[in-house]
């Protein structure tokens, strides 16, 4: 948690000597809360000074970096409890469990579909990020291939999940250059595991069996000088997974408890072999502060879902999100079908085209730009008003596209007809329904009439 | 150094509101959602499920098939819902009152809620079909039709509360007050009510739900902040417990409804929008939820399963 200007001033010299070019240190304090201006400019500040204030500057939770090129991430980093409070910031990463007992065809298609999770919305690219691929057979070999084979097939980061550190040495021989993260570091071989980390300088996951043991891990491996860690708390059952999350959070947050400034890892798939319940404990920490979340399948039926409450819940609560404005083809439109604007609020888009679909009529869509404000509050900030619409008219295309000169526009925005009149004088304007409930009866009744 | 777990705690609590005329309550804890190292929560969040009275046409083959032998008859549906699903509360949509649809008479309505509250053990939810003159009229049917029953009567909004919260009042049933996503409208509502003679102890908010992809995050934060502001800044006019409309939405949302033939990268369309509901509804209860209106039998189960686990 950031030190406001007036603990920062306790620190500074205050002899209001203006070397900083600010008129006080209290000035110069307060600037400093603000990130506007650098500890060094004070020529006169003591070490210790310097050193608290470093320590309140660092981030309560590191961020931890897997893979590396295509297959890169970044976890961790989260400032607060609520997501309206700021915003959550490094969206957690989907992995999926692979175990090197799979036969061929099961793994083959496993790595397929896993490739396939790929998805577009609001302009956002969604999908799995990493396969977390365990050793279940105890043969070195056997999984050093499965490694490698993942590794060849997918561009997906790795997570390779051994507790054996000769094993886990192999792998990191086999497919290390791809910036793994290794699972897992345990109270009983934490100093082989540590230190093959240490040496190849990649990140690690500390298992505990509770967070107390996951504490004392933490504060022994960090006491090795590594930082690059991921904690799994190793309760395996909703209720206590929930408060070892919520108490992780907490203790980095509120008590800069630093063995708890990591991100964390949970396993849905190892809690439950029922796949709905599985997918719905995967939501739940998602939600709850999981940075890693670690499920059975990659069927798109499960991860989609996940990734967009993944995009949902990480969205930044001040702003909103917007869709790209233009015409938008709902359904298969051609030169008769009616033509409505609304504004690029990627809820009215989305609230608007489905009623759109609902009413099976085929529609021309057009989305103003309106900095992803909905209708109303658009409106009001003057970014969805007649002379706005009516140059995304005239310079969209949609002229040449229907043989007709009918513009539905939203039911709030019926003040503005007149004006949108005489700005598009080709065109008769139509006042569509307020709520969005209404427009598929609305349209339906357009295309009637 | 051993860990100790920061645990906050708070004299305040949510308000409990009982439901129907048995023992069940609703709301009482004194944490977030869940947060039992922190305190207690002494009625667990409730599973209402959703029964409509206008014989639903159109929703995705999914969530027909296994409404199929009852979507035509509410009260054989409320009653399998009740015994083989394990309704908590059954949630009674009288979408057959629509002006744009069926526009049937509130009078017809109030005669099918009647039969639900009667051949039902389990207390009932009556939500009209969301047209703001039509279900004052409606709902002051139902009230009077089911006196004394103490059904949960709604949505009462801004431009109708008068007329539910006086059929409420008058007719000692519980309301429903529906806002658009905002802890201020939410909180204005509850003291329009109470105003009116409403008791407190006997509103339930609905701060309107955005399922998962449509705007989900509005109604997730929105019912965090009312908890937040109920319990940690004692506002007594956010301590009503909370209820979210997830079947409704949820199974609206294009992805819970599109055939794989057209959608093949979103996957079994079988189990997709089963799971589109389980995530509203998860995220709803932990954000905040005390009672979930929800639809497709599989989904009910997987989440009293979770409800189950986190208890």
């Amino acid at each position: 948690m950031a030190l406001t200007g007036l603990d920062i001033f306790k620190l500074l010299p205050k002899t209001n000597c203006k070397e900083c070019k600010q008129p006080t240190c209290l000035a110069f304090a307060m600037k400093l809360a603000q990130g506007q201006a650098k500890l060094d400019d004070c020529p006169h500040v003591s070490d210790e000074a310097k050193a608290a204030l470093s320590e309140a500057a660092a981030p309560p939770i590191l961020g931890v970096t897997v893979g590396n090129g295509e297959s890169e991430f970044k976890i961790g980093e989260e400032l607060v409890l609520f997501r309206h409070e700021k915003r959550f910031i490094n969206p957690t990463a989907m992995a999926v469990l692979i175990k090197d007992t799979m036969a061929d065809d099961e793994l083959n298609a496993l790595l397929d579909q896993a490739e396939k999770d790929s998805w577009e919305r609001v302009g956002q690219h969604l999908g799995i990020k990493l396969l977390a691929v365990k050793c279940e057979s105890g043969d070195t070999g056997k999984f050093t291939d499965v490694l490698k084979k993942v590794s060849d097939a997918s561009k997906l980061a790795l997570m390779p999940m051994t507790e054996d550190p000769e094993i886990m040495s192999a792998a990191v021989d086999a497919v290390g250059d791809s910036h793994p993260l290794l699972y897992a570091a345990t109270m009983e071989n934490v100093d082989a595991m540590a230190g093959l980390a240490k040496e190849k300088g990649l990140p690690l996951v500390l298992k505990g069996t509770d967070i107390q043991t996951l504490a004392e891990l933490s504060e022994k491996v960090k006491a090795m000088g590594i930082e690059d860690l991921v904690l799994d708390p190793g309760t395996r059952e909703l209720r206590k997974t929930l408060e070892a999350m919520v108490a992780m959070r907490r203790g980095a947050l509120n008590k800069k408890f630093k063995p708890f400034g990591h991100p964390t890892i949970t396993f849905p798939c190892e809690e439950t072999d029922d796949t709905y319940f599985e997918g719905a404990l995967a939501g739940i920490y998602v939600a709850k502060y999981s940075d890693i979340v670690v499920t059975s399948t990659p069927d798109a039926w499960m991860q989609y879902p996940l990734q967009v409450e993944i995009q949902n819940i990480y969205t930044d609560p001040q702003k909103p999100m917007a869709v790209d404005a233009k015409f938008y083809e709902i359904g298969t439109p051609g030169p008769d079908s009616p033509v409505l604007v609304t504004t690029n609020f990627s809820l009215t888009y989305f609230i608007v085209s489905g009623e759109i679909e609902a009413s099976k009529v085929d529609a021309w869509l057009g989305i103003v730009d309106s900095e992803g404000q909905s209708v109303l509050t658009a409106w009001a900030a003057g970014k969805f008003v007649p002379d706005v619409i009516a140059k995304f008219i005239n310079t969209s295309g949609i002229a040449e596209k229907v043989n007709h000169r009918k513009l539905v526009i939203p039911g709030y925005v019926a003040q503005i007809s007149g004006e949108l009149d005489e700005e598009l004088p080709d065109w008769e304007i139509l006042i569509g329904p307020r709520e969005a409930a209404d427009i598929s009866a609305y349209i339906r009744q357009l295309v009637a009439a | 150094m051993a860990f100790e777990m920061p645990t906050e705690t708070t004299e305040s609590k949510i308000r409990e509101v009982s439901l129907g005329t048995g023992d069940v309550k609703v709301g009482g804890e004194n944490v977030l959602p869940f947060y039992l190292f922190d305190g207690q929560m002494p009625n667990r969040p409730l599973i209402a499920v959703e029964v409509c009275d206008d014989n639903p046409q159109g929703w995705p083959p999914a969530v027909m098939e296994p409404l199929a032998d009852v979507i035509s008859d509410p009260v054989v549906w409320a009653k399998k819902a009740q015994d083989e699903w394990g309704a908590d509360l059954i949630a009674l949509r009288l979408k057959s009152t629509d002006p744009k649809g069926d526009d049937k008479s509130a009078e017809e309505a109030a005669q099918t809620a009647k039969s639900v509250v009667e051949a039902v053990d389990v207390p009932v939810i009556v939500y009209g079909a969301e047209d703001v003159e039509k279900d004052g009229e409606v709902l002051k049917a139902v009230a009077t039709a089911t006196e004394g029953k103490n059904v949960l009567l709604g949505p009462a909004v801004e431009d109708n509360f008068k007329t539910i919260g006086a059929a409420s009042l008058g007719y000692k049933q519980s309301v429903v007050a529906k806002t658009p996503i905002d802890v201020n409208l939410a909180k204005q509502l509850n003291v329009l009510l109470s105003n009116l003679g409403v008791d407190v102890g006997s509103i339930i908010i609905d701060p309107t739900t955005g399922a998962l992809g449509y705007g989900l995050e509005y109604s997730y934060s929105v019912m965090e902040r009312l908890k937040i502001a109920a319990l940690q800044q004692d506002d007594g006019m956010t301590q009503m417990p909370l209820i979210a409309d997830v079947g409704w939405e949820s199974w609206k949302a294009k992805e819970a409804k599109a055939p794989a033939s057209e959608f093949p990268e979103w996957g079994d369309e079988s189990r997709r929008g089963v799971f589109w509901e389980i995530i509203t509804a998860s995220c709803l209860l932990m954000a905040g939820a005390n009672i979930v209106m929800m639809r497709h039998p599989d989904a009910i189960k997987t989440v009293r399963k979770v409800i189950d686990s986190l208890m």
